[in-house]
């Protein structure tokens, strides 16, 4: 059931991208999801997917339970490329039900989908591969220069952490709470949409208070800790770049060159792969 | 043979995380029977699958191998009602108090019939009966269920599973949390409703005092398998087998052994207080 949805969550295993700094992990996810919009070509997505398909195989995490984060934003994926494909105009190569498919429509549609599936799988891989805790730190590292104007950074990513660590938590308190109303006779699939949203109430009710109670015991724990925010704050374990870091960057800036290269002539390297 | 075995559970397998690299086995080829009117206790260190295993006995867990038979019918099979069994297996989960939701007491125990598809009437009456049954007073029934205490929370929440008139009644840990007053209560409220209702009982809980005391068999689970399935009396005399696996027996029978080890001629085998006191006794006169 709920357990499927894999968007977020750490997945434990030992590989070099496990062991990669934070930080690089960080940065490295942005300049891949700027290298799928810098270009429209859809040659640019041969190295995006190959780059992408390197990354996942070194991670140690299944491929299939990595496909398995795709399906709750499924439904998204679908309207996007159908949106495209129905109201690009251009060509019309079709006709559905008055719904005129054009060339430029299709093609559109189809390079959507592949960046947004990109996306998401690249989004994926880092945080499948890295602790909410060691993410957050990374993000406070980063966004360090911002405290210069007085953006409360350490807070920002305290929040973040505290709500990334509470998705599985709650995840799992719901499907908890749906099988004890389940035991109780509760049916959340059949009936009509106000039905199965009146359904909901039994499991929304117990998982707001369990939330509260949970947010409530935290804060006591924080204080009796004498948690006071993130002046003089200082970490257990400091993040700190090791070889495999610069290894990483190189291999970013590598990428990177690839992608423009394919980009920028993607004309002269079709002519060229048509001349072969 | 068949119409004395009320639910069959036929080697179970259930795996949790399946297709990453920390699949858990929690339930490794369980198989066991529920008498009608029995009751069963189902002890087991923290982990050890109790949990896993009562969810499949109303089909809320599918297992990975093997099915259970209610009256003699498979209930993973397609067209089984599972609904409808989740009225004849009531199970009432670990800190029930957390799924309470209903603006009053009365409300939330007639949630479950209402779920049957039961006409109001029935649905009332079984829900006045159920509070009654679990031993909460008329005031309870208009007040908010979460103005209540956390030992009457845990009543109502066991009366809106009693309300389905269930024929087994499956608690688990039902006393975790609960001061020792409220733990007596609440477990001879439940003695109380076997003798009276006289419906099957499934006890889980990892406290030997609770289930020596009150329950007819005894099935000891270990990482997700049966190790034992006996009378408590055969089952406690493994003390030994039991503390390897983070158990214990009662305390009685640990000073029973130690009584007889000091040279008093006592029966060891005995399990409650009651007994204790008798073969102690018995010995000091045969003694004096
Ligand atoms: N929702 C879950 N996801 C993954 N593993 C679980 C889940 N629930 C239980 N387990 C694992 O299954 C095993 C049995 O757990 P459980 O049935 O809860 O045992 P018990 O009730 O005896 O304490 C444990 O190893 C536990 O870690
Ligand atoms: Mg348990």
């Amino acid at each position: 059931m709920l357990r499927d949805i894999t968007i977020g969550q750490y997945y434990s295993a030992d590989s070099v991208l496990h062991r990669l700094d934070p930080r690089t992990k960080l940065v490295g996810t942005l300049i891949y999801l700027v290298s799928l919009f810098l270009f429209a070509t859809p040659l640019v997505y041969v190295p995006a997917t190959l780059f992408l398909m390197i990354v996942i195989f070194s991670s140690k995490v299944p491929f299939g339970y990595m496909v398995k984060g795709l399906k709750p934003v499924l439904f998204l994926l679908l309207f996007t490329v159908l949106m495209n494909m129905i109201f690009v105009k251009g060509e019309v190569i079709a006709t559905i039900w008055k719904i005129e498919i054009t060339k430029e429509g299709l093609k559109q549609s189809l390079l959507m989908g592949a960046r947004l599936i990109l996306l998401i799988l690249g989004s994926n891989v880092m945080t499948l591969t890295t602790t909410p805790t060691r993410l957050t730190n990374a993000m406070e590292s980063v966004m360090r220069p911002l405290k210069l104007i007085r953006v409360p950074v350490h807070e920002i990513a305290m929040m973040m952490s505290i709500a990334l660590r509470f998705i599985p938590i709650l995840l799992d308190e719901t499907d908890k709470i749906m099988k004890a109303q389940m035991a109780r006779g509760a049916d959340f699939e059949s009936g009509n949409l106000v039905k199965k949203a009146k359904s909901l109430i039994p499991v929304l009710v117990p998982l707001f208070i369990s939330a509260f109670r949970r947010a409530n015991d935290l804060a006591m724990a924080m204080e009796a800790r004498c948690y006071h925010g993130g002046e003089g704050r200082t970490q257990m374990k400091p993040l700190r770049y090791t070889g495999r870091d610069y290894a990483a960057y190189m291999i970013l800036l590598l990428y990177l060159a690839g992608v423009i290269v394919t980009g920028k002539y993607s004309t002269e390297v079709l002519d060229w792969i048509g001349v072969r | 043979m068949m119409e004395n075995m009320k639910l069959i559970a036929d080697h179970l397998v259930y795996e949790y995380n399946k297709g990453t690299n920390q699949t858990v086995r929690a339930l490794d080829d369980v198989s066991f029977v529920i008498h009608p009117g029995e009751f069963l206790g189902l002890i087991g260190h923290t982990g050890s699958g109790k949990s896993t295993l009562v969810q499949h006995l109303n089909a809320l867990l599918r297992p990975d191998g093997g099915t259970i038979y209610y009256d003699g019918a498979d209930v993973f099979e397609k067209s089984y009602d599972r609904k409808a069994l989740r009225g004849k297996v009531g199970l009432v989960f670990q800190y029930p108090e957390h799924q309470l939701f209903e603006e009053t007491v009365f409300k939330e125990v007639c949630f479950g019939p209402n779920n049957m598809g039961l006409d109001i009437k029935e649905v009332e009456q079984r829900a006045y009966a159920a509070i009654a049954r679990v031993g909460l007073t008329e005031e309870c029934l208009d007040q908010s269920p979460f103005d209540l205490s956390g030992g009457q929370k845990r009543r109502v929440a066991i009366a809106s599973v009693l309300a389905m008139q269930p024929e087994i009644l499956v608690l688990d840990e039902p006393t975790a949390g609960l001061d020792p007053k409220g733990r007596d209560e609440l477990l001879s409220m439940i003695m109380d409703l076997r003798e009276t209702e006289g419906i099957s009982i499934v006890l889980v809980s990892h406290s030997m005092e609770d289930v020596a005391e009150y329950v007819d068999r005894i099935i000891v689970m270990d990482k997700g398998k049966i190790l034992y399935d006996d009378t408590p009396k055969v089952v406690f005399a493994h003390a030994k087998e039991l503390e390897a696996i983070g158990l214990s027996a009662p305390q009685v029978t640990y000073i029973l052994q130690d009584l007889k080890s000091a040279g008093l001629d006592v029966d060891t085998t005995g399990i409650t207080l009651a007994e204790a006191r008798n073969t102690i006794l018995e010995a000091l006169h045969w003694k004096g």
